[in-house]
Formats: structure tokens, C-alpha cells, sequence
């Protein structure tokens, strides 16, 4: 991943005169209104949801439309006491105030609700239970099965790779209709994973009239059954995911094979080496950190598989081709118990940043290592 | 190995893949013009095998003869594009406008945030793409439920422009940084400020990085299922939702089911044909230099 070159706009600190003294004082009053009338909103608000007063909204959005007011009056009020540093900011704060508002927000609260008995359609409410959604989410089997079966889909991911490459290898070689070829390989990109259930899922890999069942007798086998057989039928789920996810990889892939320049080739070829010893020690090497970037990239999307699977096995048979996801997704939103889903969800959350900081952190060293 | 035996196993190759690429989308359009006798036959070839009819698109009221004549299947079915047309739309516009001018910032001034500079903010941003969407559906449906946003199509817009940030950033960064900030500094010196310059400099030069940015942010929104199923219900569905809500009401009747799923990758398909281009540019952005 690229660092950011050092190109810089030249911005003259203009000091402020007289002039401008104003605009400063006239920010400064803005912001401090804006924040106290946000805080007002809030406060209003929380203190009628909690039973303290009765006074307040019928629900949460006028404090949600106080936010956006608050963000514009704090974007303005920039501009007027920090001048073009405040333009400057400008540019940035908006991505920043939308994304804090709905990651911090949700990460937050889940952490406060995986901390609680709460089930939403239970009469009951919700109680402070400390760790027993932790406690209950080791012993829960299922949980654990979901978790192996993702060790499965990310390790398919590395078969993803190997074909890809090999696509984009392909793709790189002079070739007529090369053009054809690019287009048509990326189409299943483009396709939801909805649409792939059924197109791939549901219909040819039907086990009655699937048009791939006469194809398998026809080879000698029968009674053939696609989601039955916990290993065929998390197969199956594979091959449609690799089916919309492997062009993806071969893009970025064949990005990086276009990008070695020629001569590199050239010299291996005067030098007398084989096709094959020509990839194996200047290709493979020089690749490696784009490999490394797609096969990361793979797995963090792998990691959030669940709309094929919710789809076309519904997690079966017996949990077998079921996604942490899914899981989650049957604990908190069917069953609505939202409480031990946000506890599974966290846990899992930190799994996958822990995961993925040690991999890149290990895949930098080697990376330093080999090239 | 000769040359012609090397040629020939490269074609092989490349065709047998765009079979695989291409076989299955030929099987959902081919079935939406069959009947129950051809699917259970496994016919594959029209007029050879199977005499081509209208049936799956007549119960979707988008056959020629059922056009004309009022059809609540087609009203449904409109219901559902015009709101992921809409829906993908707006988002597609709000990532691209938000997230363009936040890489633009990213890629020219020096941010301080504490002890956060530029390249913490953009990775900060990046990571974003790591939660997987059921870590923030239960907060944001109990959210939303407050907000009274369920089942509207604002609040996917919402959910889904924070969905595309991270992606439109990382494209648009990358587009910035491959324009010569000399043009800017001229253009500042002739006494223009930093917004005009943004506008009237920076904006058309990096065009083609637009066009990336929302094509793959819109192409995400049409195709997203989970938030959709979660946030939306009677008011706000959308083309997956309705394509998704057909196993259980009507799980043999392929035709229909072919016929929608035509349909709603037919647009998508269109696309891709027309914009690999730009597609493989939005993906492959910041990853090779």
C-alpha cells in the first residue's frame, strides 16, 4: 500500500489583522452556541429516555438533525477563526463527521449491549449481566463450528489466488480478443451474490433439474445431491464465491504483472532462463507485495461472507457451510436477541483486527525479507 | 513446448474460462423464456431444443402482450427498481462528493489531529472496510428505530455512503496524488482560493478517477442484500430483496425466478461491458505504481 508522497499546497499563514478579529470572535460565539444547543437537544432527550423528566421529542431524530446543524455551524465556525487552514479543513471534516457518527457510535453501543441479558421481544428488558454473554459464546458449539468453517472459506481464498493468477497470467500474454476476454472475465464481478444464489445456487447446481446433474451421470455418478454432504455442499458455497470474487484478484493481479517493466523480462530471456524459472525468480518476487495486497483484501471480504450462504444453505446441513455472520444474523436479528449477537459480534471483531494485524505485520517482514 | 502447442493451450485455457464466466448468466436468460417441460428436460439450445416463450416474463407483467395491461407483479417489481435506482443513485453521488473532497484534503494539505497526521487519517479511513456489516447492523437498527429511519430509503443512502467512503477515498487519493500540484500552485498564485482551484483545476483533471469512484460505489449499492434486509421492509426494498423473497413463496417456478434475475443483472451487465475500463481502474487504484 502506497504512502503518501510529500506534495504539499503552500498555504501563507495570513496573520490575522484587525479586520479579521471579528470573524474570530463571530466563529468562536457560533461554535459555543451550536455546542450548547446540541448538548441541550441531547440532554433533553436522554434525560426523558431515562424516566427522569417527560418533556422531550417522540424520538431520536430531531437530536440526530441538532448533530447535522452542529457539524455545519462547526465547519463554519473553522473557516472564521482558523482562516484557510479552517478551508483546509473543510475538505476533510465532513468524511470524518459522517464516519464517527455511524462506526464510533455503533462500536460503542454494541460494546455497552454485548454486556447485557437483552432480548428485544422479551417483556423483561434488559439487565446488566457482566460477562456471561462472553461465558455462553465459548461454550456455544455452534458458534465455534461457524468460526472453523470461516478458517475454510479464508484458506479457499489461497485456491482464489491460484486461479486468478494463473487468469491474469493469461491475460498478459499477446493474445487475439484480449479485450474480449478482459470484459467477459470481470462480468461476474459485477453480479450480486443475491443473483449468484439463484443463478448458480439454486438452479445449476439443483440437485433434480440442475443442468450439471445429467453432466456428473453421464461421468458415472448417481444419487447426486449438491447440499446434503457437509464437505459438498460447503464446496459448492466456495465455488460460487470464488466464481464472483476471482475477478477481483485477477484485476489487481494482472495490474501488477502489466506493471513489470520489460526489460526485467527481457534480460531473464537473453540469460536463457525457462518460462518457468523466469516466474519462480523474477516474477513471483516482484509481485509479492500486490499477491500479499489482494490475498489481504480477499480475506478481510471472505471474513463478512453471508448472503450466499443465508441464501442458498441457510447455514446447512447441520452448521456446516454456516458463517460467523450468518450466525450472528440469526442470534440478533430473527431471534432478536440482541444482546448475546453484539457480545458475538465484538468478540469476532476483535479476532478479525488482531488476525489481520498480525498478518500484515508478518507479511511486511517477509516481504522485506525476500526482496 | 512448440509455439502452436503453447498458443493452443493458452486459447483452450482462456476459452474455458470464459465459459465458466459466461454459462451461467446464459442459463438465467435462457430459462426465463422456458416452460417447466424444457427445465426438467435440461433443454439448453433454443428453437433446437425448446421453442422459446414469454411465460417467466409474463408473470412479472413485462412480457409484449402483458405490457399494456395493468400488473401488480410489475408494479412490485418497478417498486423495487426504482428504489435501488434511487437508492444507489443518491448514495453513489453522496460517497463520491464526501469522500472525493476528504482524499483531495488527504492529498494536498498536512492534517494534524493530535498525533495523527495524514496517513494515520487515511488508514484510520481504510480500516473501516474491515467491520464486517453485522458488527454495526444491531446498533444501527437500534438506531434507527430511535432515529425513525427504518425502512426509509434515507437511511439506506446513509448506510450505504459510509459503506462506499473508504473505497471512493482510497480510488480518489490515488487520482489526486497523480495530478502535478503545479497547476494549483499557479492557479493560487493568480489569487484564486483553494476552493476554486479544487473546482475549476483539480475536478475535470481527475474525471476518469470520478467515474471509477462512482460506478464502483454504485455497482456496491445495487448489489448489497444484508444491510437492505435488515433496515428495510415494506417501504424502502430493493431489486436483491425481491429476488431473494422468492424461495419460499415460489420455489419451483424457475422461469419466474430467471426472468426476474435477468432483469436485475441485465443493467449491471450493461455496465460492465460499457465501463471495464473504469471498473478495473477503481480497483486497481493505489495497488500498482
Amino acid at each position: 500500500m502506497q504512502q503518501n508522497p510529500a506534495v504539499e499546497l503552500p498555504i501563507a499563514d495570513v496573520p490575522i489583522g484587525v479586520s479579521q478579529g471579528w470573524r474570530q470572535n463571530v466563529g468562536r460565539l457560533l461554535l459555543v452556541v451550536a455546542s450548547v444547543a446540541f448538548a441541550a437537544f441531547l440532554a433533553v432527550q436522554l434525560l426523558k429516555t431515562f424516566g427522569v423528566t417527560s418533556v422531550g421529542f417522540d424520538n431520536w431524530r430531531p437530536v440526530a438533525v441538532a448533530f447535522v446543524g452542529w457539524s455545519v455551524c462547526l465547519c463554519a465556525s473553522i473557516v472564521w477563526t482558523r482562516g484557510q487552514r479552517g478551508e483546509q479543513a473543510v475538505f476533510l471534516l465532513p468524511a470524518v463527521l459522517i464516519t464517527l457518527a455511524f462506526v464510533i457510535f455503533p462500536t460503542i453501543y454494541a460494546l455497552f449491549m454485548a454486556f447485557q441479558n437483552w432480548n428485544l421481544s422479551a417483556a423483561t428488558g434488559r439487565q446488566f449481566t457482566g460477562l456471561d454473554n462472553f461465558r455462553r459464546l465459548f461454550a456455544d458449539r455452534a458458534f465455534w463450528v461457524a468460526m472453523q468453517n470461516m478458517a475454510y472459506y479464508v484458506a479457499a481464498v489461497m485456491a482464489q489466488y491460484v486461479i486468478a493468477y494463473g487468469l491474469a497470467i493469461l491475460l498478459n500474454q499477446q493474445v487475439r480478443g484480449r479485450k474480449f476476454f478482459r470484459v467477459v472475465f470481470l462480468l461476474p464481478f459485477m453480479l450480486s451474490p443475491v443473483a449468484v444464489s439463484f443463478m448458480i445456487g439454486k438452479t445449476l447446481l439443483n440437485s433434480q433439474y440442475g443442468p450439471v446433474v445429467p453432466a456428473l451421470e453421464w461421468l458415472g455418478f448417481t444419487d447426486i445431491s449438491f447440499y446434503e454432504d457437509p464437505w459438498l455442499a460447503r464446496l459448492n458455497i466456495m465455488i460460487m464465491d470464488a466464481w464472483y470474487s476471482i475477478p477481483f484478484m485477477m484485476v489487481l493481479l494482472l495490474a501488477g504483472l502489466q506493471g513489470i517493466p520489460g526489460e526485467v523480462l527481457e534480460s531473464a530471456k537473453i540469460d536463457g532462463a525457462s518460462s518457468w524459472q523466469t516466474f519462480r525468480h523474477m516474477i513471483f518476487p516482484l509481485m509479492l507485495p500486490i499477491s500479499l495486497t489482494a490475498i489481504i483484501l480477499r480475506v478481510i471480504f471472505e471474513l463478512k461472507l453471508i448472503d450466499v450462504v443465508r441464501i442458498v444453505t441457510g447455514g446447512g446441513p447441520g452448521g456446516a457451510t454456516d458463517t460467523v455472520s450468518l450466525f450472528i444474523y440469526r442470534e440478533g436479528i430473527q431471534k432478536t436477541n440482541v444482546g448475546y449477537a453484539s457480545a458475538m459480534s465484538e468478540f469476532y471483531l476483535l479476532v478479525i483486527i488482531i488476525s489481520i494485524t498480525i498478518v500484515l505485520w508478518l507479511a511486511n517482514k517477509w516481504v522485506r525479507k525476500v526482496t | 513446448m512448440t509455439q502452436a502447442l503453447q498458443k493452443t493451450v493458452i486459447y483452450a485455457a482462456l476459452l474455458a474460462w470464459a465459459f465458466v464466466c459466461l454459462f451461467p448468466i446464459y442459463w438465467t436468460a435462457s430459462t426465463a423464456f422456458k416452460e417447466a417441460k424444457d427445465v426438467y428436460d435440461g433443454d439448453l439450445i433454443p428453437w433446437l431444443q425448446f421453442e422459446p416463450n414469454w411465460k417467466g416474463w409474463e408473470s412479472l407483467g413485462l412480457s409484449p402482450d402483458t405490457i399494456t395491461r395493468s400488473s401488480s407483479a410489475r408494479q412490485e417489481f418497478l417498486k423495487h427498481a426504482a428504489n435501488t435506482v434511487t437508492i444507489s443513485l443518491s448514495a453513489a453521488t453522496l460517497a463520491t462528493v464526501i469522500g472525493s473532497l476528504a482524499a483531495y484534503g488527504l492529498a494536498r494539505f498536512s492534517y494534524r489531529f493530535g498525533p495523527w497526521r495524514n496517513n494515520d487519517i487515511s488508514f484510520w479511513f481504510l480500516s473501516q472496510l474491515i467491520l464486517p456489516p453485522v458488527a454495526i447492523a444491531l446498533p444501527v437498527l437500534v438506531l434507527y428505530r430511535e432515529l425513525d429511519l427504518l425502512d426509509t430509503r434515507t437511511g439506506l443512502v446513509l448506510v450505504y455512503t459510509i459503506m462506499n467512503l473508504p473505497i471512493v477515498i482510497w480510488i480518489m487519493r490515488d487520482q489526486f496524488n497523480s495530478i502535478p500540484v503545479e497547476l494549483e500552485q499557479a492557479a493560487l498564485v493568480d489569487g484564486a482560493s483553494i476552493w476554486q482551484a479544487f473546482l475549476r483545476i483539480v475536478v475535470p483533471i481527475a474525471a476518469p478517477g470520478f467515474v471509477a469512484a462512482f460506478i464502483l460505489s454504485l455497482v456496491f449499492s445495487w448489489n448489497e442484500y444484508f444491510f437492505a434486509v435488515v433496515l428495510s421492509g415494506a417501504d424502502s426494498p430493493t431489486l436483491p430483496l425481491l429476488l431473494a423473497g422468492q424461495t419460499s413463496s415460489q420455489g419451483t417456478r424457475w422461469w419466474t425466478i430467471a426472468a426476474l434475475a435477468t432483469a436485475a443483472i441485465t443493467p449491471l451487465i450493461v455496465i460492465g461491458l460499457i465501463m471495464e475500463k473504469h471498473i478495473v481502474r477503481g480497483l486497481t487504484a493505489g495497488a500498482v505504481k
